[in-house]
């Protein structure tokens, strides 16, 4: 009997089941932003990467690919970040076939 | 029209097992032909909780690769009419279950029985992915805690996703959300999630609620499928479900705490 009006008076204290669904709320929203993104976007990552890399040293964490929906509208937003890179000495055009070239030029 | 329904829940030890036996049983009860499967190859499980565990010959893999026929693997339950256990290997790894041999079984299955109840194991690889894929309806079942709900989520994700229904463009499968070990009593001290909580943040229709009981462990103590103890809060509330299930208006029982008589106090029966 004690027990119980103790409790009843410390109740707000003890109440962790509305933490618990407030941290449930808060990481499964993110969770499900995360599982409803396009598959692209990790591939897509991956491959500015490689083509940023080509020209500066870059690390994998340097480039960020978020995909926001507002309303009706869809933003790819990509941020590379650039204050610690550095030129590459040695640049990919330089080492190009002609062939590659040709191509290019051409737009294929 | 064969159903299948697979019982599921991406966290171990939440009473997937439990639940596909009860739910099996109930509804073999009914009069429904009925066949429970365990998909946790390697790590066999159901043969026990079902009390059948000595009178496995034949399992699932062997039916995959054409080493037994379906009718030699089936065990048929001694106590109740139109029920049927199809046991896992024990051996194996879980890879064993290819995709076209699982089709070609469940097939083969769904043109003898009503419902086809796939214990799946826990996780959301391979195994888990499997037992789900063929399924038309989904238990999910869920403890009132963080990393419980949290799995549930993720598997819910999965069937919308990896599901047969899904990949081929028919309507979604049906999703049903069952907490188990629920304790009135920690859920008014503020200690656990409520129905409500878990509802809301799952969103996902509720088939039942089963509270803590000590006859779970009696009944896989003995290997008795749980729903046959009717005296039991979680016997009686099992059998709720199966009848929601099929369609029928139950209200939900056991959701308050029990109020400590002095009697019950002095002689501390629960």
């Amino acid at each position: 009997m004690m027990m119980s009006i103790m409790e009843r008076l410390f109740r707000k204290r003890n109440d962790t089941a509305s933490v618990a669904k407030e941290r449930l709320q808060i990481v499964l929203a993110h969770e499900r932003a995360g599982r409803t993104a396009p598959d692209f976007l990790p591939l897509l990552q991956k491959e500015l990467l490689s083509v940023v890399a080509k020209y500066l040293e870059v690390e994998d964490e340097m480039i960020k690919i978020t995909l926001e929906k507002a309303g009706e509208v869809s933003v790819l937003e990509i941020n590379v970040e650039l204050d610690k890179a550095r030129i590459r000495k040695a640049l990919p055009i330089a080492e190009k076939k002609p062939d590659e070239t040709k191509k290019a030029a051409a737009g294929v | 029209m064969s159903k299948v329904i697979t019982i599921t829940s991406g966290k171990g030890g939440v009473g997937k097992t439990t639940t596909s036996a009860a739910f099996a049983t109930g509804l073999a009860q009914r009069g429904n032909k009925t066949v429970v499967i365990d998909f946790d190859v390697g790590l066999r499980n159901l043969d026990l909780i079902m009390g059948v565990e000595r009178r496995v010959v034949f399992d699932f893999i062997n039916v995959i690769n054409g080493d037994a026929n379906l009718n030699q693997a089936l065990i048929k339950d001694k106590r109740v009419d139109n029920l049927y256990i199809f046991p896992t290997s024990q051996t194996r790894d879980k890879d064993a279950l290819s995709k076209e041999g699982v089709a070609r079984v469940i097939n083969e299955l769904r043109d003898n029985f009503d419902y086809i109840i796939c214990d799946s194991p826990a996780g959301i690889e391979h195994g888990a992915l499997t037992a789900l894929y063929h399924a038309d309806a989904a238990i999910i079942v869920t403890n009132p805690e963080v990393s419980s709900v949290r799995d549930s989520d993720r598997i819910l994700g999965m069937l919308a996703s990896k599901s047969r229904r899904a990949e081929e463009n028919e309507a979604p499968v049906d999703e049903y959300l069952l907490l188990t070990r629920y304790s009135p009593e920690r859920v008014e001290r503020g200690e656990m999630l409520s129905i409500e909580d878990v509802q809301e943040i799952l969103s996902v229709p509720l088939i039942g609620v089963i509270p803590e009981s000590e006859a779970v462990l009696k009944a896989s103590n003995t290997g008795m499928p749980v729903i046959l103890d009717t005296e039991s809060t979680a016997g009686i509330a099992y059998g709720d479900a199966v009848a929601r299930f099929l369609g029928e208006q139950r209200e939900m029982r056991f959701l308050k705490a029990q109020k400590k008589s002095l009697l019950r106090t002095l002689f501390g029966k629960a």
